[in-house]
């Protein structure tokens, strides 16, 4: 039988706020343990919630940026159950009446295999405020008081949190991980999400489930939680879905549960602590009051917002004459297109700059795991290179060599061309003097060029390039050279 | 809906509250003539009624995203509870909290 | 000096024919005198309170004196007070130490009053005759074989036995007004929202609401002068402009002072449940107001005899939720001997949560569990609305609502702890105002004789519209100048004296 896995996720996205959603209390990451939990964040008896405006806003940002419904009244609601890193017993939430409503999201499919990249549109069913839990810490130092106990730390308790929940739209490991890739590009990009999947920031839980190809009803879902990163995510939901066929096709059948992917040994796990089945008992917090979002406070935000990717990639094709593809490589994160708009608006070549930004950049970036913002070449010395490029002071092939230096930090680029000798030949009277020698020095390549073999001819150019020390601008010499070879 | 042994129980166990056999009966007793006094909601119609679940129709008041409070961890630890299972120090070591282990 | 109104103490400590040090160590002695037969007060401090009485007494010398400045004000234990236990009438707070300030503390102590100490109440606040308590029952000091009421029955009987100037109480269903009335004296139950919840432990969020607690109504105002105001950290805490409550108490007395006022009286709060040597009491006091000039209209509120099943629906599941956080984790009563995380749980909150608690806790859990919310939450919010509806009804026709305060005088210890529905019938007529937000009294009205003879007091509970406060407190302060039931004291030292006939 032919299967079909179908995917939905939730992402939660911490916001970035300075102050917990409900408290005054600092979320800066990696204080010491407890020293952000003020008495709303421990539950001290008596403490009440007062709703963070800033976690609003970025709310209201996110749902005009997927083009969501942004409800004019969303309530919060209390999710009840005991667990030792949630101080109060319920965690305040968004039930029945969300902040934001249903939007869509566009991805990209990158091609694997023989299937060709393609777009796609996620649905997004809703996103919601909430607090996030505090942390267990189970790796205690063994000293006799602690053995066999956890350690909760509630710093992390009250972060405000963006819940979104997407439609069971997606059909495999690729295109979840295409989605979640977009959003996590999506809530960086428009400035509520510092995304450090690391931290926590970002995390993705997965559910998954499979039917025979062609049928419509759904199968038993399993959610994974808590993936950090895309390698992870792909790996648990490839390992799941060939799990769930194999159940199902040893005439085994699948329990709702929620699961743990272990990166060790790349296999998911049924959760010991989540075996039972919850009954959360939502109702209306009663500490808080509807809150409510207005067309002003929505124009407000929108003010605010930044051109958003969708948008900004159909100007740079419009605007730069960029293909498709350039555009849409340049607009995969905030920091990169405004380093291409910087490098560009200090006078480099558009699509010189896309090629160069994305190529030899990006590749240096990558292999030192840095971001844009981290570069050690700044747009304007860039825009320079480029510019010494176009205006024939160098060669592309000495422009490497420049990258090179400047990533080094050997200086700015007309130092660097300087110091290394690297300005090209461009004084026609000069190459016409070296291609002359050349031709004199080569009588026989000259016979095989004009007896028809075209690669003499390369060689010619060849041996003119190393007479010039590679300094000659190569299409001068091509040009002066088919001139000298046709009298 | 006449209320069981079971119910009780499972009620107990939701809200984390130990019940012993002998509690659970006489706890039963009590809530059914809590619940039958409550049954008398059932006579009232109340189609097409808007919930109330605040006195006055307001809407939340926003608080300005800054930070406001400090460190007072030792002071709230202070109030930590005593260790038990043999152990008269409080539950907290190193500034967490100490539980029995937390089983994912 | 005990039986002294608030303005007239003020004015003694303003004018330092007595101190604060003086006037405070009058009351720790009283206390200290019959506080172990009344058990009012669970924690008291002497040292942090006289120190508060030095700092007033600096205060006042210094120039910057405000009302209550130099007053002793006994808080329910219920308030957070930094420094002091705060056990809300818990074995699972017993040893927890307030670490922050209430709204309400930080008013008093900005107005330069006294902390005399934190009183008895039942647990979280639930019950209605303090017999919940882990710290033991209080005895009405109008009789010691009964209760005060509850669930601010610390509170009450401190200020029946003038063993504090005026005291503070919560009311969640009726928990000023019902031992206000069984005790004998002025309890006020502000609108929902004037009065912040910041720091004030939680029973049920949209229905707690904070109120004075004292001899009469002049002393509720200068206390809801404190009390009431803006808070940013209680969401639900209302901004509107500070306001003197005392402002219609000094208006020249007329002949007929309440001319004009219409008072409704709603037939639900007179039926059957009322006891009758009560209803005579309520009459009679109706009567008085007819003589000041009330204009007296008979109304409905149809859906009031659904408040006790809704307010057992709605009060129980967000008390089940905001019980949660008792879990022995980070504060509280944690078991001494457990296994793993579930039975450290279970036990802690089995052990340290008393019976009444644990029945409401379960009743809410019940409640909002998967399949009974929309029958029994969702019903109850939707009656709720029908309930505050006939108060808006009801207001179109009168300026004050009028009747009971309770059902019955004090009863006896021990009546009722095994039947809770009886005991919640204790409440029938003071739930409605708070399930609808509105303010309510209860001012002493006299005396009713009981089976065995004894007279106990009665309390005539006012309701007024959304934010008349003010106006309440004129109405029953008018009743207050031509009666003198609030100041009637009990001889604690004959506590089951038989009163003589009233004035009136």
């Amino acid at each position: 039988m032919e299967w079909e896995v179908v995917i939905g996720l939730e992402t939660h996205t911490q916001l970035k706020t300075n102050t917990k959603i409900f408290s005054g209390a600092s979320i800066k990451y990696g204080a010491e343990p407890n020293t952000q939990a003020c008495e709303v964040s421990l539950a001290l008896p008596g403490v009440l919630p007062v709703l963070n405006k800033e976690a609003v806003q970025c709310a209201i940002k996110f749902g005009l940026a997927i083009n969501a419904h942004i409800a004019p009244r969303s309530v919060f609601a209390r999710k009840n159950y005991f667990y030792p890193d949630l101080p109060k017993g319920y965690q305040i939430s968004q039930f029945e009446l969300p902040v934001v409503g249903k939007g869509a999201v566009t991805i990209q499919v990158p091609a694997v295999g023989k299937n060709a990249a393609y777009e796609k549109v996620v649905n997004i069913t809703r996103a919601h405020l909430e607090e996030d839990a505090g942390k267990s810490v189970h790796d205690l130092k063994n000293n006799g008081a602690v053995e066999g106990m956890s350690g909760i730390d509630l710093n992390r308790a009250g972060t405000p949190l963006l819940e979104i929940v997407t439609e069971p739209d997606m059909r495999s490991a690729a295109e979840a991980v295409a989605y979640a890739k977009k959003l996590h590009e999506l809530v960086q990009w428009i400035g509520i999400c510092d995304g450090n999947m690391q931290e926590g920031s970002f995390r993705c839980d997965v559910n998954v489930s499979v039917r025979p190809k062609g049928t419509e009803k759904l199968g038993t879902r399993r959610e994974i939680k808590n993936l950090n990163s895309f390698k992870f995510m792909q790996q648990a939901i490839e390992y799941e879905t060939r799990w769930q066929i194999e159940t199902l096709e040893d005439g085994g059948s699948i329990q709702q549960s929620t699961v743990l992917f272990n990166p060790d040994t790349g296999e998911t796990r049924a959760m010991r602590s989540k075996e039972e089945a919850n009954d959360y008992r939502y109702f209306p917090d009663p500490d808080l009051l509807p809150l409510v979002i207005t067309e002003a406070d929505k124009a407000r935000v929108q003010a605010d917002m930044p051109e958003l990717p969708e948008a900004m990639k159909a100007r740079f094709e419009a605007q730069y004459a960029l293909s498709s593809y350039d555009a849409n490589a340049i607009t995969t994160s905030r920091d990169l297109a405004n380093y291409f708009v910087a490098v560009v608006d200090a006078g480099a070549d558009a699509k010189q700059a896309a090629n160069w930004v994305m190529g030899s950049l990006a590749a240096k970036l990558n292999a030192a795991d840095m971001s844009i913002n981290d570069s050690p070449i700044n747009a304007q010395q860039f825009a320079q290179l480029l510019k010494r490029v176009g205006d024939n002071t160098i060669s592309n092939n000495a422009a490497k060599q420049v990258f090179e230096a400047m990533w080094n930090a050997e200086g700015e680029v007309d130092g660097i061309i300087e110091a290394k000798g690297l300005k090209q030949e461009s004084d026609t009277g000069a190459i016409e003097a070296i291609v002359d020698e050349v031709l004199a020095a080569n009588p026989a390549m000259v016979e095989e060029f004009k007896a028809g073999k075209e690669k003499a001819f390369n060689a010619l150019v060849g041996q003119a390039m190393k007479a010039s020390k590679g300094k000659a601008n190569p299409a001068q010499v091509n040009e002066i050279l088919k001139i000298k070879l046709s009298t | 809906m006449a209320l069981s042994i079971e119910d009780i129980k499972k009620v107990a166990h939701l809200a984390r509250i130990e019940v012993s056999d002998s509690d659970a009966a006489a706890t039963l007793t009590k809530l059914t003539g809590i619940l039958g006094l409550i049954e008398q909601m059932q006579a009232v119609d109340t189609t097409g009624i808007e919930p109330m679940s605040h006195s006055q129709d307001l809407s939340q008041r926003l608080r300005e995203d800054v930070v406001t409070k400090t460190n007072l961890r030792d002071e709230f630890q202070k109030n930590a509870p005593v260790l038990g299972n043999g152990s008269t120090e409080p539950a907290v070591a190193g500034g967490l909290y100490l539980v029995p282990k937390v089983i994912e | 000096m005990i039986n002294s109104s608030l303005k007239q103490l003020g004015d003694l400590l303003q004018a330092k024919k007595i101190s604060s040090v003086e006037l405070t160590q009058t009351f720790l002695t009283r206390i200290s005198q019959y506080n172990p037969s009344i058990n009012a007060y669970i924690a008291l401090d002497e040292a942090k309170t006289l120190n508060q009485a030095k700092a007033a007494d600096a205060r006042i010398a210094s120039g910057n004196a405000a009302a209550l400045t130099g007053i002793p004000i006994a808080q329910k234990d219920i308030f957070c007070a930094k420094g002091w236990q705060t056990t809300c009438g818990s074995k699972m707070l017993a040893n927890f130490i307030a670490p922050y300030d209430a709204h309400v503390i930080t008013q008093f102590d900005a107005a330069g009053a006294v902390n005399l100490g934190k009183t008895n109440m039942d647990e979280f606040a639930m019950g209605s005759s303090n017999e919940t308590s882990y710290f033991g029952g209080v005895k009405n000091p109008w009789s010691f074989d009964r209760v005060p009421g509850g669930s601010s029955g610390g509170s009450a009987a401190a200020v029946a036995a003038r063993l504090c100037a005026a005291a503070t109480g919560t009311d969640t269903g009726g928990s000023i007004r019902q031992p206000a009335s069984l005790c004998g004296f002025t309890g006020l139950k502000p609108t929902y929202g004037v009065v912040s919840r910041y720091g004030m432990i939680a029973f049920a969020s949209s229905l707690d609401q904070a109120g004075p607690m004292a001899k009469s109504a002049e002393d509720c105002a200068l206390m809801m002068n404190v009390m009431a105001g803006f808070d940013e950290r209680d969401s639900t805490s209302l901004n509107r402009e500070k306001e003197d409550y005392t402002r219609d108490l000094n208006k020249p007395n007329l002949d007929l002072p309440l001319k004009g006022l219409k008072v409704g009286l709603p037939k639900e709060f007179f039926a059957d449940g009322l006891d009758v040597s009560v209803g005579k009491v309520i009459d009679s006091a109706i009567a008085e107001y007819k003589k000041l000039g009330a204009e007296i209209v008979e109304i409905s509120l149809p859906n009031t005899g659904l408040s006790i099943p809704v307010y057992y629906v709605l009060a129980p599941a967000e008390a089940s939720s905001n019980l949660s956080r008792y879990d022995g984790v980070r504060y509280g009563h944690r078991a001494a001997e457990y296994t793993d995380l579930m039975d450290m749980y279970n036990k802690s909150r089995a052990e340290g949560f008393g019976a009444e608690v644990k029945r409401r806790i379960l009743i809410g859990t019940y409640v909002l569990s998967a399949g009974y919310y929309d029958a029994y939450y969702l019903k109850a919010q939707q009656i709720r609305r029908l309930i505050a509806q006939d108060f808006v009804d009801a207001f179109k026709q009168c300026d004050v609502i009028m009747g009971p305060a309770a059902p019955s005088t004090a009863f006896k210890a021990g009546e009722k702890v095994d039947d809770p529905v009886a005991m919640y019938l204790q409440d029938i007529y003071t739930i409605s105002t708070n399930l609808a937000g509105l303010p309510g009294m209860s001012v002493p009205a006299g005396f009713a004789q009981s089976d065995d003879g004894k007279q106990l007091p009665v309390g005539l509970q006012i309701i007024g519209n959304y934010f008349d406060e003010a106006r309440m407190l004129n109405v029953a302060h008018q009743y207050q100048q031509v009666t003198d039931w609030h100041n009637r004291m009990p001889d604690l030292d004959k506590p089951n004296l038989v009163m003589p006939e009233g004035k009136v």
